[in-house]
Order: C-alpha cells, then structure tokens, then sequence
C-alpha cells in the first residue's frame, strides 16, 4: 500500500468505517429491491457528500479540499468493498472536468454545488456499446447539443451531464431537450441512454485539446479504484471462507491447490494495487498521466475479472446463490471492466501511447 | 448399456435414412422448426404448447430420444451408425430431440447397468418417452465435494426405509417426480455405509424449497426428508453399493456436462461472426479490434482442439468398451471453455451485452447475460474442476495423496 500522510489515513479509516457500518452489502441490496432508476439513496449521498467526499478534487476556492486523486481514490477503494451505491465516482469525474476545462464563471457555478452534495453530475461519452472515445457524433450549434450517448452511469439522478460533442466537452443541464431512456444492466445500478435534442449547451473551453482524453484517464484511475476494493473484497471473503469450510475432515484452506491459487490471486491483486494507486499519483503529481491511468484500468480489468471468477469457484455452489454477496461483485465488476475502455482498448492504447 | 457396435451396410443406411426423413414430414410441427428443447433446460420449467406435446409423443413413441438404449425398455434400439443418422436428420429438419433432462443424461444409463429386471421395465420406457422428470439427490450441505459425507439417513423396516435428512442444490427438485438420491444406511463405514435410493418426490414427508441464484431465476432447491417412506424395491443394487453406482452416474454426468452434443451445437455460431456484428470491421471486412482478435482465435482453436479430443476419447471408449479416463479432462477444460466463451460473448458485445431487463435488450442478450452467469456452475457441479485435478493427479497419475 502507498506510503499515506495523516490526512489520508484519517480519510481511509473514516471511510472504511462508514462503509462497513453505514453502507454494507444489505444497503446495496435495499437499493435493488427498490426498483428505482435512480438506484441509490439520497440521504446516504448527502452524508458522503457532508463528509467532504464529493469535493476531494476539487479545489479550495471551489468549495473542496484539493486533497488529490490518490485521497478520492481511497475512499472509492472502501466504497468498492461494500458496494455502496452512489453517484459520487460519476460526479467526481464530471467535477474533474470542470476543474481542469471549466472558466472560472462555469466552476464557481458548478463545483460548489458538487461539491457540497447539492448536484450530481455525470460524464457522457460513448455513443455504442464500446468505449470509443474516437466515434463521436454528437455535434453542436448555436450552443444547441444534438445527439445520443449510451449507458450513461448514474444518469437518472443527475443535474448536470458533461457531454463529449465533436469539438470538445459541453456541460448540459438536464431539462428541455434531454431525455432518459433507462438500460438496466446485470449491476442493478443506474445506466440510460441520454438523448440531446438541442438542449442547451455551454462549452468547457479551457484544458486545450486533451481535455476528453485527460479525463477520461481520470476517469480510467477512479474506476480502478472502485474496482481494487471490490477485488480485495472478494479476496478476503473468499479466504475468510476457505478457513472456515470443512470438507473431506479438514477446511479447504488446508488444501495445497487451494494455497496455490490463493497465493496466485494474492500477488494479482498486489500487482493491481500497484497499479491503480500508481494511477492515482501520476494524476496528483501530472506526470506520464496517460500511460499510468492504462496500465491501472488494465490491471483492475485483468485481476478483478480472475478473482470475480475465482470468488464463486472457490465458494462453491453457495457462491452461486443470490443470498451470498460474491454474485454482486462478479456483475458489477463486468460492467466497470467495460466502462471506459476493455482491455482490448486498452492494450492498443498502451501500444499506441508507445508509438507501435 | 446395450450398444450394438456393427456397422451397417451402406444399403441399409440409404432405407434407414429415408425412413427417419419420412418420420420428420409426418410428425415434426413446422412451428418448432429450429427451436430448442425448452424442457430441457436447467434454468425452470415451461408450459408445453400442443405442438411441443405431440413432438415429443411422437419421437418417444419410436424410443428415437434415447435412440441406442435398448427396445425392451423402450428406447430406439439403433446402431451407433443409425443413431447419428437420426441426429443428422433431426438437424437438417431444423428438430430438436424432445426428450431429454436428467433421466436421460445420466439416471437411464446407469439404472440400465446397474438396476433389477423390474426397475428397468419400470423406469427406463417412461423416460424414453419423456414423461417423467427425476432429480439428483447428492449434495448436501456438508457433503459438496465431499459426497462421501452425506447424512442423510434411510432406516431399514423391513419391506420400506424411512428416510430423514436434508439435501441441497437440488436442481429442478420442484418440477421433479422422482428424485435418484444416495443415502446412507449404515453409519459405520463413510463409503460402504450408502446406497442409491429412488425416492418418489409426491412422497408425505419431502418438502422442495427452491433458492435464487445469482442469474435471477430458481432452478435448484434444498429438499428436506421427514420420515418419507420409500418401498425397498426401490433399492438399486445392494445395500452398500450405492458409492460405486453414485460415482458411475456421475462420470455420465460430467460427460454430458462437458462434450456432448449440446454443448457442441451451443458453440456451432463463430464468435467472428458475432463479432463482426457488433463491432467494427476494417476495410478488408475482418475486425478492427486486433486483440479481441487475437482472442478470438486464440479462443477457437483451443476450443477446436477440445472437440478433437472428445471425439477421440469417444472412438478410444468404443474400441475399449469402457468409460474413457479422459472424462476428467472433458468436464474440466470444456466447462472451462464453455465459461470462456460466455466471457468473450459479453465482451464483444461490451455494455449491450450484460443487460438484465428491458426493451433495449435482445432476447438472445438478455439470455446471454443469465447464460453467462449461470454457466458459472458448470465448473462447481458434477465434480469441481479441483475435484478433477485431483481425480487425474490421483486416479490417473497415480500422485499421492498429502502425507
Ligand atoms: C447450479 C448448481 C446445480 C447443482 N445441481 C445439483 C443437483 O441437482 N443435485 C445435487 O446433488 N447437487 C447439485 N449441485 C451441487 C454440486 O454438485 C456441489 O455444489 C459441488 O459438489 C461442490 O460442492 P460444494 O458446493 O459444497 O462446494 P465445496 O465442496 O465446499 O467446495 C468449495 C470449493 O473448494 C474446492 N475444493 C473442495 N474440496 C477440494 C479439495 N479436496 N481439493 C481442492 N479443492 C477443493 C471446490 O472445488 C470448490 O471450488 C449443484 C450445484 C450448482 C452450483
């Protein structure tokens, strides 16, 4: 684990504390029976937000605490482990939008209000079923946005989408003009495809021309992050399990193979943490920020998908039952694992990013 | 079984073949023309329609379900060589074979070694006709793996046992009729203490409690026994014997389980195909995307190489006349496979492909994603994957066992 400073031990434990005992797995589970396209809870969002977490990269002026990507990334890493449903990784990265596009008039209009909890905002990029970030078709005119994103994550309770046009990214509230069409995905969680039919639009045009590619990384680095907790959470579930699950007279984690494999998933997920908290530094320090957020998304797709897998394997045929949690992870981790960018994509771009 | 070995005369072959494409056009509804056998499948019952009804009457009255077990019981008792004419016919028609399930795939094979006179002629007609559903009574919940565990317990009373106990993971326990249960009978000895119990599911005293699994649906059940009487002809074999017949039954499971035909045909459309449907292609038509390219070929071959291999253990079991000691090799790398295949479905598709409900969603999506995770069992069921490493690296390598 990363070297951290006071600050982030202080909000690493605090998170993890209301995650286990405010948000566990049975929140999730409430939210899904629920029924609800919004698919989460409100008053749960306001304390994160209360706690500061929906401000941790924005900066001070703007109502946040600038804390860095590294500080967000622990608490995404605590929310993963329990599954907590939440618009806040989807705020979070339309707020990183703001923070690095916006003028000053479009961030001190919206990063407050993010940051406070009193928005949510969410990203809208692709137009299929892929991550492609080169096929865009959405176009605007006269500050007019026309055009259709798919699976837009969390887009039923947002204020605010940041919307990726043809030239560049436009901030669209949500009102006349947007409509929401709902996809429910095997997660449970919120996903729609959001047509613009000349909906008002105002242009980030500050961060020059890499600013969808900038935050897409970030974006690449907070689901990485998400999904890192969600690894190491089916790890320790899983070998909490073996050690207590007797067959053959003696418990599984008794068993050599089952050693091995263990031992095998254990050096993935380090592998994976390095990578996603190496992400997550490259994004604070602004250094070889490209390269660092592929490797930590193709790392947590890569290990998360293996030990997702391995969870039920190792659990039997309980980790097959919708009463154990293992199921939830192993659904919500295929669509993370598709969300900006498969290890197809990713691996082309790492190519790519080395000029082969 | 009784399968009949030799060969037949291509004349024979010729009249045979007319007389199954003759069947085809006087009994096969061209409204279940390439459909597949609903009633067959793990993941719930459904409601036959008359079309589906007079199908399976009219491929179970000619015992063509179960198209090599003998005529006497009520299967078709064809040759090897008639039998895959049949399925050669039935393919070209665009038909299904209707009967099927549990019974056909691993309780008639093994009632018909191991069952009396009488039980055959009781059982095995009905199952070739597909009008009895049966379920596996095996696991319990400290007995996985560990089968040899198992507690429940059947009590000699003379003409009947009684039967107490819970069992789990019962599939399809709550359509069942009959259920093919090992039980213990003697407490003293782990694996010489159990026998193979046939237990009528309508019996006073068994209660079905289906449970959800991860893919939505409640295809299994725990089934719990009270004092459920069941008549002592329903004995197979000798008291005691039930290990040995239990462990035959499931090497016929985890045949069924890893190569055969439904599997084969489940994989029979090319994931190039399908991905050139949903995703980019260059401008010489192939996919954009390289390395799910390189995946898919990668995927392909291996998978290739697996039926060359199941075909090989099925022609070394004919010349041998036993169960081949590759079948632990099948049920491990094609379940393997199977589950790679379901991964790959989904990526190709990306998030169109992991829908749960809803209009945006074909139905062959949406059965993708249930597919995909159901199909997380097959590497658990009928013997664990680590179970089958063990098998081989013990059985067949002669490795030993932990010191
Ligand atoms: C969908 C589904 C349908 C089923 N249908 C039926 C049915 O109809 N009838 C029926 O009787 N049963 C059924 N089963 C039960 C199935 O056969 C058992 O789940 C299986 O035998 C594994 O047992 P378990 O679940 O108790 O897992 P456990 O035995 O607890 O195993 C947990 C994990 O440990 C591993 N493990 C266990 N022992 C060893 C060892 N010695 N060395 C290395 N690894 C080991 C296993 O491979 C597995 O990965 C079904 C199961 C599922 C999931």
């Amino acid at each position: 684990m990363a070297v951290l400073n006071e600050e982030q031990e202080m909000l690493r434990d605090m998170a993890r504390e209301w995650a286990v005992n405010e948000s566990p797995v049975t929140e999730f589970r409430k939210v899904r029976a629920s029924g609800e396209p919004e698919a989460f809870n409100r008053d749960a969002y306001a304390t994160m937000a209360q706690m500061g977490w929906a401000g941790i990269i924005v900066p001070e002026a703007h109502g946040g605490s600038d804390f860095g990507y590294m500080s967000a990334g622990l608490v995404f890493e605590e929310l993963g482990k329990t599954l907590t449903a939440s618009p806040l990784l989807a705020t979070t990265i339309a707020a990183s939008a703001i923070a690095l596009g916006g003028s000053e008039e479009q961030k001190a209009r919206w990063l407050p209000k993010l940051a406070s909890g009193e928005a949510i905002a969410t990203l809208a990029v692709d137009e299929g079923a892929a991550h492609d970030p080169a096929a865009i078709e959405t176009s605007v005119s006269g500050g007019k946005i026309s055009g259709k994103k798919t699976f837009v994550h969390e887009a039923h309770g947002a204020d605010l989408f940041v919307v990726a046009a043809k030239d560049g990214l436009y901030l669209v509230e949500n009102g006349a003009g947007v409509t929401l069409t709902t996809r429910k995905l095997t997660d449970q969680r919120s996903h729609a495809d959001v047509t613009f039919d000349g909906a008002a639009a105002d242009k980030l045009a500050g961060g020059g021309d890499s600013l969808l590619d900038d935050v897409l990384d970030r974006a690449r680095v907070l689901t990485a992050a998400e999904m890192l907790g969600m690894a190491q959470q089916v790890f320790d579930v899983t070998l909490e399990y073996l050690k207590q699950r007797v067959q053959f007279n003696q418990v599984l984690a008794s068993f050599q193979a089952l050693q091995h494999r263990m031992a095998d998933l254990f050096a993935d997920l380090a592998q994976m943490r390095s990578a996603v908290e190496a992400g997550l530094q490259a994004v604070d320090s602004g250094f070889g920020v490209a390269r660092a957020a592929t490797i930590a998304k193709a790392e947590a797709n890569r290990v998360l998908h293996t030990i997702s897998n391995q969870g039920i394997q190792l659990h039997g045929g309980i980790g097959m039952t919708d009463e154990y949690d293992v199921g939830f992870y192993l659904k919500r981790a295929r669509v993370l694992e598709a969300s900006w960018g498969s290890s197809s994509f990713l691996k082309d771009r790492y190519a790519s990013l080395g000029g082969y | 079984m009784a399968t009949q070995l030799e060969a037949d005369t291509p004349t024979d072959e010729e009249a045979f073949r007319a007389e199954v494409q003759a069947f085809l056009a006087e009994n096969f509804p061209a409204e279940l023309k390439n459909k597949g056998n609903a009633l067959a499948g793990v993941d719930g019952p459904t409601d036959e329609t008359p079309a589906m009804k007079a199908w399976r009457e009219a491929v179970g009255a000619k015992g063509w379900g179960t198209p090599t077990w003998p005529k006497q019981y009520g299967g078709g008792g064809l040759t090897k060589g008639q039998a895959r004419i049949v399925d050669q016919e039935f393919a070209k028609a665009g038909a299904y074979n209707p009967i099927g399930g549990m019974g056909v795939m691993m309780f008639g094979p093994t009632l018909l070694e191991y069952g009396s006179e009488e039980q055959k002629m009781e059982h095995i007609p009905a199952i070739c006709r597909g009008e009895v559903r049966w379920c596996q009574g095996y696991s319990e919940p400290n007995a996985g793996s560990d089968l040899a565990n198992l507690q429940t317990f059947a009590e000699d009373k003379g003409d009947h046992y009684i039967v107490n106990g819970q069992k789990t993971w019962t599939s399809g326990g709550q359509w069942a009729d009959k259920c093919f249960a090992i039980v213990r009978t003697d407490k003293s000895d782990k694996h010489r203490g159990i026998s193979f119990l046939l237990i009528d599911m309508t019996s006073p005293g068994v209660e079905v409690r289906p449970i959800t699994m991860i893919s939505g649906t409640s295809p299994f059940c725990e089934t719990f026994f009270t004092d459920v009487k069941v008549p002592k002809k329903n004995l197979v074999g000798v008291e005691g014997q039930g290990w040995t017949i239990g462990k035959r039954l499931l090497q016929h499971e985890r045949t069924n389980i890893s190569g055969g035909g439904r599997l084969a045909s489940m994989m029979g459309q090319s994931l190039g195909d399908m991905a050139k449907k949903y995703c980019a292609t260059d401008a010489d038509g192939e996919l954009a995307d390289k390395v799910l390219r390189d995946k898919i070929a990668d995927f392909e071959i291996r998978w290739g190489s697996f039926l060359l291999t199941a075909r090989r253990a099925v022609e070394e079991s004919k010349a041998t006349g036993g169960v081949s000691e590759i079948s632990s090799v099948l049920k491990k790398v094609g379940t393997k496979l199977s589950q790679e295949r379901s991964e790959l479905l989904i990526e190709i598709r990306g998030l169109q492909g992991l829908g749960w409900e809803g209009d945006g969603f074909t139905d062959g999506e949406l059965e993708a994603v249930r597919g995909w995770l159901f199909g997380k069992a097959t590497t658990i069921y009928g013997g664990s994957t680590e179970i089958q490493n063990n098998i081989i690296a013990k059985r067949v390598l002669g490795m030993l066992d932990h010191q």
